[in-house]
């Protein structure tokens, strides 16, 4: 009894001493709050509002009517969209460009940084870092005006070394190969700074200790640099899985000819035909809902495997 | 045992240290060449471009893009509109990443979780382009410059990584020290916060940077007025469509084949002149990239 009240005294006292009433730890940072005012009042209008407005999509959308006013027409977009000729070609060509990417610049970077990491040319590996990211900050539009003039059929670099005359833009077989090999020219060498961030972390003592057993650079790599790599590698792993569906409307649709179509033609561009070209506003967004909801599917998907893989959850 | 051990350990690192620098310049290669073409072939005459003489330096020297490039109405008009909305929109951006973080980053703030979600939802799922593009026109910046930065609104991944920035390599003491002395959050923020923050605004002041300079898409979808088009917008003409301005082809004499000639050395000059200021810009900041990368990237 007496044991009991001696232990809950102290508990019964303990809150106020900790902390202070919410109303009172409110008021003490009224002024944080106001530095966020703006940044949620500009979140909300820009970002949430469009959430709900997403309803278009299950409507006929006049602008003179409003949203609410619009006609409830159900899933009919949607159900124009999947009897649309040439909506197979889309899911099929946004899916393969996405994946195809994936699998080539996801281990990229990661040869890429665990090369570097170990030359031991301290100046050297400077300049081949500094030229690597050089291409991440070249506008799209440049880039692929550069794609257009390699690959021009007449004096295009392409062509020229190998004394050829092909179009290649116009060839639907070459379609993912120009978009691929172009962004792992832009991107890999970006995609190596995280990388190289984690290696310079890594203890160096373990490296002496692997030449004093007389482990090669190679086998350094495969055991030490590689591990320590790994949970990062994961984790833009997972990101990328989960935004299968996110193929970037802009070099797709300034690469795009009407003669490689077959290959490139991907939901992001027909939403942006559809909804600001022709001003279909219902139909568009519907088309780009499902693509959302395919990449939140994903990413559920991915992030419950990551979880029980290895205890982590991401999103 | 040991000697033939230490033996191939000294030959391996040898042979590796030069197999690395290979296939380390060959790389080196492949990414820089496809720049220094277009420089070279910049400088060159469009005829020895075409028959391939221009693979290391330049033929026939020639500014005559250069001059054409500038002769053009509108690519001088969206090079100084590219510069203003870079300007403006790294201020607004830098600001708005750092009035968000820092009250983020206070781990006592009442009300921090729900905000926190608040954020990193819009970095999942959004309203997509139509819907977006509804209510910027409803807020009636169709047309205004405003509707370059004002629908980003927060970037919620440098957002995180800058508050994680606050939380981890900020100093508590200096914080509390400053508090005790009786400033406000506020006055803290200003005097303490942001000075001792340098290198995680390099590298987000240069983020931003580079994201406004390069950024057409929503230019080509909220400005319409074509003296408006920041420059990648201005040069789709000429890069993507091949086609040269009224002003660009008066200053040309001869037929077709002339014409066509000439839009190629516009294309190569109008490719360095677009890519030159980030390209110069960034190598000054990189080396608070890696670090700013780490202290950011650790989970707060």
């Amino acid at each position: 009894m007496s044991t009991a009240t001696a232990t809950a005294a102290p508990a019964q006292q303990a809150p106020p001493l900790r902390k202070k009433s919410l109303g009172r730890r409110v008021a003490d940072n009224w002024q944080l709050y106001l530095l966020l005012l703006i940044p949620v009042i500009l979140t909300f209008i820009y970002k949430y509002i469009p959430m709900y407005g997403i309803q278009i999509a299950f409507r006929d959308y006049k602008a003179s009517k409003g949203i609410w006013g619009s006609n409830w027409v159900g899933l009919d977009w949607f159900e124009r969209f999947f009897t649309a000729p040439t909506a197979g070609r889309m899911i099929k060509n946004t899916i393969l460009l996405s994946l195809y990417s994936l699998l080539w610049s996801f281990p990229i970077p990661i040869i890429l940084s665990l090369m570097i990491n170990q030359v031991r040319f301290p100046r050297y590996k400077r300049v081949v870092q500094t030229v690597l990211y050089a291409p991440h900050f070249i506008s799209t539009m440049v880039i692929c005006g550069m794609i257009r003039i390699f690959l021009s059929p007449s004096g295009g670099l392409v062509n020229l070394i190998f004394g050829t005359q092909i179009d290649f833009l116009t060839e639907s077989s070459a379609f993912r190969t120009i978009y691929i090999a172009s962004g792992i020219w832009q991107d890999a060498g970006w995609g190596c700074i995280i990388y190289l961030a984690t290696l310079a972390n890594v203890d160096t003592t373990l490296y002496e200790a692997a030449k004093v057993d007389g482990a090669s650079v190679f086998q350094r790599i495969m055991n030490i640099d590689l591990p320590a790599l790994l949970p990062m590698a994961v984790l833009n792993l997972i990101m990328a899985a989960g935004s299968l569906m996110n193929v970037g409307f802009e070099k797709v649709w300034l690469l795009q000819t009407d003669l490689n179509k077959a290959t490139s033609d991907v939901i992001a561009v027909y939403v942006y035909q559809q909804g600001i070209e022709s001003a279909k506003y219902s139909y568009s967004t519907a088309v780009s809902l499902f693509n959302t909801a395919v990449n939140l599917i994903l990413l559920f998907i991915v992030n419950r495997i990551a979880k029980k893989a290895s205890d982590v959850e991401f999103v | 045992m040991e000697k033939t051990n230490k033996a191939s350990q000294g030959l391996s690192d040898r042979t590796s240290d030069i197999i690395l620098v290979v296939i380390t310049a060959l790389v080196l290669f492949i990414v820089a060449y496809p720049l220094y073409y277009v420089l070279v072939a910049s400088f060159s005459d469009p005829y020895d471009v075409y028959a391939g003489k221009t693979f290391l330096l330049p033929s026939g020297f020639t500014l005559r893009g250069y001059a054409a490039v500038f002769a053009d109405e509108n690519i001088p008009t969206g090079y100084l509109n590219s510069i203003k909305y870079t300007v403006i929109g790294t201020i607004f951006s830098v600001v708005m990443l750092y009035i968000t973080a820092y009250p983020m980053a206070q781990r006592d703030l009442p009300g921090r979780k729900v905000l926190s979600i608040f954020f990193v939802i819009t970095m999942y799922f959004g309203g997509g382009l139509v819907p977006t593009y509804l209510v910027v026109k409803d807020t009636g910046l169709i047309d205004n410059m405003w509707a370059l930065f004002l629908p980003g609104g927060v970037a919620v991944g440098n957002m995180i990584i800058v508050r994680n920035y606050f939380q981890n390599s900020i100093p508590h003491e200096l914080i509390e020290a400053s508090e005790i002395d009786g400033c406000s959050k506020l006055r803290t923020f200003i005097s303490v916060v942001i000075p001792l923050s340098m290198p995680i605004m390099a590298v987000m002041v240069v983020f931003s940077m580079v994201a406004y300079w390069n950024d057409w898409f929503t230019a080509l979808i909220y400005l319409t007025g074509s003296e408006k088009a920041p420059l990648p917008l201005v040069l789709r003409n000429v890069l993507i469509k091949s086609s040269v301005s009224a002003s660009q082809s008066a200053t040309i004499s001869g037929g077709y084949a002339e014409l066509n000639k000439v839009t190629e050395m516009i294309k190569f000059a109008s490719i360095v002149v677009a890519a030159a200021p980030m390209l110069i810009v960034y190598p000054f900041v990189q080396k608070y990239f890696e670090k700013g990368f780490m202290a950011g990237a650790v989970k707060g």
